[in-house]
């Protein structure tokens, strides 16, 4: 039982002139035995910060810690473990799935130091993620999509990982298919007691697994809670569009009267490449300045995460009640830690 | 092996197949050129290892008496100025000459590699100094360097091959660059690094055994080459030195009398050829074999299977005034497969009418998009489509002219795909690839193409329409490129609007966007519109009438607004309680679908669905159910499609469940 923490953690990719922030001052916490959801368009960041917690993108500022000590980047020990998005790219296609699993297998059992037996393990993975030991010998060409993802996973597990880090595992998969993987990594964790960041742009998806959940918008965190409160009474204006958007199976075009403005139902994402000035969300937000004139500090000034849930918006809350309150709260302190799961 | 066929062709990643190289090199040489190539290659490399022993006596025999005569019955090609029987040097030369241009060509390869996958093992600042290296020497013409480094290794058989191999380097280290290259952005390096795999192991496991085969074709081609330089260098006199002598020796000696005997130049210049063309064309063959091991086409398409005439007839649809837009009837896509010929595709029939909405679901593998592709004619040799009956906008899309029928596609249908980036040119500002529709089809000026064009973005909602006609692709965002390319659809006047997982690769926000734009054209012009979707939800959302595949075959076709309550068929109930939506209960397991999609080369006897389905009985494995439409027009292929009580929907969720634990 671990709890990973990212510490103000900023990922910068190219030259000072022509960079891009892909994280941009990120804290958040996934604490012990947890699974943390983080949702986000793509181009918000959220794949960069998984690489960034397992070494394979470089921190230009910030720490990410696990218990308070910094994550082990290098060496045979890694208690951070990621799983790929892509089961056709995450598996070498030239090595048994046996031997995939097989080299992140610990020489040695880091609890009673003797040595792992590579081979009792791997046979003893496979069966925890319901695969067929005998497909040890076969190579992933040969599996299905959900098997491969299966792979990936027991591959991830082999490490022995603290965390385990799933960065969008089911969005390459058929809806048949995904509703195994997603049962399957429930009954895993829960058994493991593994801590697990939960990366998916499907919000029903996120809703089923996490217990809490993190919203990433063009490299910060916006809105941060209970999985039941951010999806129950949403703070930022972006995680109730992202609520609005989830098509609703068998429930056909019911959307008559939609309220938001044409502006902004035709604007942008923006571009990570230049993001716009103050609120990232600004050009794009029903109750920003682009609806509401006289809300300029949403141009000016990123608002802070001192809201309910953590919210980064100068005039969070419900659609409602941020219209009646019109005092905008013009805060732009030092960020603090908005994942601390003590709030 | 089972699914083997069905994965190439449902075009996944080419690396789906299983990776048995032995089997792929044994294959290329049954191929002809192969077989002459692996041929030629061993006969050259026997001779170098006989000859020596064998022919060294003839071949160094001086004979004062017979010098520089021609060819004769003694001496089949003549003999030089000290009398040495000319045919048995170029024989005993083949051991030196193969020698030497195989070991230029190991040093090559060697220096390649280590420059080439230096970027594996070494840090960031190291690999731009190697790199830089690579590509300084890569500017220079081989020969060149090859001569540079002769004068500096010095002249002999020793200087020569360094120079030869050192000079072969930079061309193969860049290629090794490129293809290492390829290799590290797949995740399962990074997933070997994440794992603690150190540099070189990931090297030696994980890059090099996926980039060996296109190394080895080139270092086979590059042999040859290699041959052919050390003929030049010894023939200019840098290479082999008396008293030894390899095929450019013995060509520089036997051209100073090529006028008298031309056959003393001739023969090791024609040893040089073939043994060149044998190194040569096994390479060409290798990369041939590994080439063509993804691509359907090597095994002939056989005979095509006429489909049996499925009952799911669309007959019984009453035709409105206006004739439907796309009259589709028993419709067979044909495949070739490992073996036997495939149908992914097998008898589907349905109508669209003016304005309509019908959307297509399934899993991957279902036939959904090959059916899209068929009814636009865009399937290609060597696949091909049958159909009863295959109407657009009333005019028989299965004979006439085919120039008359691109013509009619290219103004009345729009085709939106998945990914918009491969779909427009990278290379073309959006509101000329938008106009030049319309200078085609309608024969417009460029003024007036390009007017249109701005008004048809304007039409998408297209921001700042004007300015961003004169944008490239990469300028626009996923969302947007796919509203230019809904835009370049409406160039036309279009009926039918064709989209294949046209939200797949956006963002839900995104998608809400496009799904919105699809629906307000089709209000506005009343444009029927297909769509093909692995998710239920957006389908529903957005079309009146849903088509559920599975296994190449309709096996419902119901009103969307049906999907969620009354569907009758099971796996459609499956595919819906399989889609966790925002009133998921979080305490139970997520519904599944247990096994997987069948094969379509080997099809069950009965229903497809039958292996997973709940409700399957002994009928249902053997008797294929036909799709059946009821009075209220609703089609389904189902032997147990009564209306189904809630009770009896529950109890089959649960055993679904229970299945879905335990595949």
């Amino acid at each position: 039982m671990s709890e990973l923490r990212f510490e103000d953690v900023t990922v910068r990719y190219g030259t000072r002139r022509r960079g891009l922030t892909a994280v941009d001052g990120v804290s958040l916490a996934v604490p012990a035995g947890e699974i943390v959801g983080l949702v986000g368009e793509s181009g918000s960041g959220k794949s960069t910060l998984a690489r960034a917690a397992v070494g394979i993108a470089p921190l230009t500022a910030g720490r990410v810690l696990l218990d308070g000590r910094p994550v082990p980047m290098h060496g045979r020990r890694r208690p951070v473990q990621l799983v790929f998005q892509d089961p056709y790219s995450s598996l070498d296609p030239r090595m048994t799935i046996g031997a995939s699993i097989g080299e992140t297998v610990p020489r040695r059992d880091s609890a009673t130091g003797s040595a792992l037996d590579r081979r009792a393990e791997i046979i003893r993975l496979l069966e925890f993620v319901e695969l067929d030991p005998a497909l040890a010998g076969s190579f992933p060409g040969q599996l299905s999509g959900g098997q491969r993802q299966r792979v990936a996973l027991a591959r991830a597990l082999a490490a022995r990982p603290e965390v385990v880090i799933a960065d969008e595992i089911t969005s390459a998969l058929d809806v048949s298919i995904q509703g195994t993987v997603l049962n399957l990594l429930r009954d895993l964790l829960g058994e493991l007691g593994t801590s697990m960041l939960f990366i998916s742009h499907n919000l029903a998806v996120v809703r089923y697994v996490a217990s809490s959940i993190a919203v990433m918008y063009l490299g910060r965190i916006v809105e941060y809670g209970p999985a039941a409160q951010v999806l129950g009474d949403p703070q930022h204006p972006y995680t109730r569009d992202l609520l609005a958007a989830v098509p609703e199976s068998g429930h056909p075009a019911g959307r008559i009267a939609d309220p938001t403005p044409q502006a902004v139902a035709d604007a942008e994402p923006a571009d990570p490449h230049h993001p716009p000035s103050g609120c990232h969300y600004h050009p794009r937000c029903p109750i920003g300045p682009l609806v509401r004139p006289e809300r300029d500090i949403c141009r000016t000034t990123a608002p802070g995460p001192d809201h309910r849930q953590h919210a980064a918006c100068h005039f969070a809350g419900s659609p409602t009640t941020s219209q009646a309150t019109n005092t905008p709260t013009p805060t732009a302190r030092p960020v603090p830690v908005p994942g601390d799961p003590t709030i | 092996m089972a699914q083997l066929s069905a994965i190439t062709a449902t075009g996944l990643p080419d690396d789906s197949r299983p990776a048995r190289p032995g089997s792929r090199w044994l294959a290329v040489l049954r191929t002809p050129v192969g077989a002459c190539a692996g041929l030629g290659l061993l006969l050259v490399l026997a001779l170098a290892v006989v000859a020596p022993p064998l022919w060294s006596g003839q071949a160094n025999r001086t004979d004062i008496g017979a010098m520089l005569q021609g060819p004769s019955a003694r001496h089949w090609a003549g003999t030089d100025n000290l009398g040495r029987d000319i045919f048995f040097r170029v024989l005993v030369a083949s051991r030196l000459s193969v020698e030497l241009a195989l070991l230029a060509t190991a040093i090559t390869v060697l220096a390649g590699l280590l420059l080439g996958t230096a970027g594996v093992l070494l840090g960031r600042r190291a690999v731009r100094l190697v790199t830089a290296v690579v590509n300084i020497a890569v500017a220079f013409p081989g020969i060149l360097l090859a001569l540079f480094f002769a004068v500096i290794f010095g002249v002999g058989a020793k200087g020569a091959v360094l120079a030869i191999g050192v000079a072969g380097a930079p061309a193969f280290a860049r290629l090794a660059q490129t293809l290492v290259a390829g290799i590290e952005q797949r995740d399962f390096v990074a997933a070997a690094r994440i794992a603690g795999v150190g540099r070189v192991r990931v090297l030696v496991r994980h890059v090099l055994p996926n980039i060996a085969e296109p190394l080895i074709v080139n270092a086979a081609i590059g042999a040859g080459g290699t041959l052919l330089a050390f003929a030049s260098l010894s023939f200019l006199g840098l290479g082999v030195q008396s008293p030894g002598y390899d095929w450019g020796a013995l060509l520089g000696a036997g051209l100073t009398g090529i006028y008298e005997q031309p056959i003393a130049a001739l023969a090791p210049g024609i040893a040089v050829i073939l043994a060149g063309l044998a190194f040569n064309l096994f390479g060409e063959a290798l990369a041939k074999g590994i080439g063509l091991t993804t691509t359907l086409s090597r095994v002939p398409l056989g005979r095509v299977r006429r489909p049996v005439r499925s009952s799911g007839s669309v007959e019984s649809v009453v035709d409105n005034d206006g004739g439907p837009v796309l009259e589709v009837e028993d419709l067979v896509v044909t495949l070739p497969g490992h073996g036997a010929p495939i149908s992914p595709v097998c008898g589907v029939g349905f109508r669209i009418e003016r304005g309509e909405a019908v959307g297509v679901v399934g899993e991957s593998g279902s036939g959904k998009s090959l059916t899209a592709l068929a009814v636009t004619r865009l399937i290609e040799e060597p696949g091909r489509v049958t159909a009863a009956r295959l109407r657009f906008q009333g005019t028989d899309l299965l004979t006439g002219p085919a120039r008359a029928h691109r013509r009619l596609l290219g103004t009345g249908l729009a085709m939106v795909f998945q990914d918009p980036m491969t779909s427009l040119n990278p290379t073309r500002r959006i509101g000329r690839q938008l106009a030049e529709a319309a200078r085609w089809h309608d024969g417009l000026s460029r003024a007036a193409a390009l007017a249109k064009a701005v008004d048809r973005l304007r039409a998408v909602r297209v921001p700042a329409a004007r300015r961003r006609a004169r944008q490239y692709p990469h300028e626009f965002s996923g969302g947007m490129r796919q509203r230019a390319m809904i835009g370049m659809g409406l160039m036309g006047t279009p009926a039918l609007i064709v989209a294949d997982e046209p939200t797949t690769a956006l963002d839900v926000t995104v998608q809400r966007q496009v799904l919105d734009l699809l629906a307000a054209i089709r209000r506005r012009d009343s444009v029927a519109l297909l769509l093909i979707s692995h998710d239920v939800a957006v389908v529903s959302q957005v079309c009146d009438r849903v088509l559920v595949m599975y296994a190449g075959r309709i096996v419902e076709d119901l009103p969307a607004a049906d999907l969620a309550a009354t569907a009758r068929h099971p796996y459609t109930r499956a595919l819906v309680a399989a889609v966790p939506d925002m009133r998921t209960d979080l305490d139970s397991p997520l519904a599944v679908i247990p096994g997987r999609a069948p094969d379509p080369a080997r099809l069950p006897a009965g229903c497809a669905f039958a292996p997973r389905c709940p409700l399957a009985t002994d009928r249902c494995r053997t008797e294929q159910p036909p799709l059946e439409t009821d009075a209220e027009g609703r089609r389904v292929a189902c032997w147990h499609a009564g209306p189904v009580a809630p009770e009896g929907a529950a109890r089959e969720r649960d055993t679904m469940i229970a299945a879905g634990r335990h595949e």
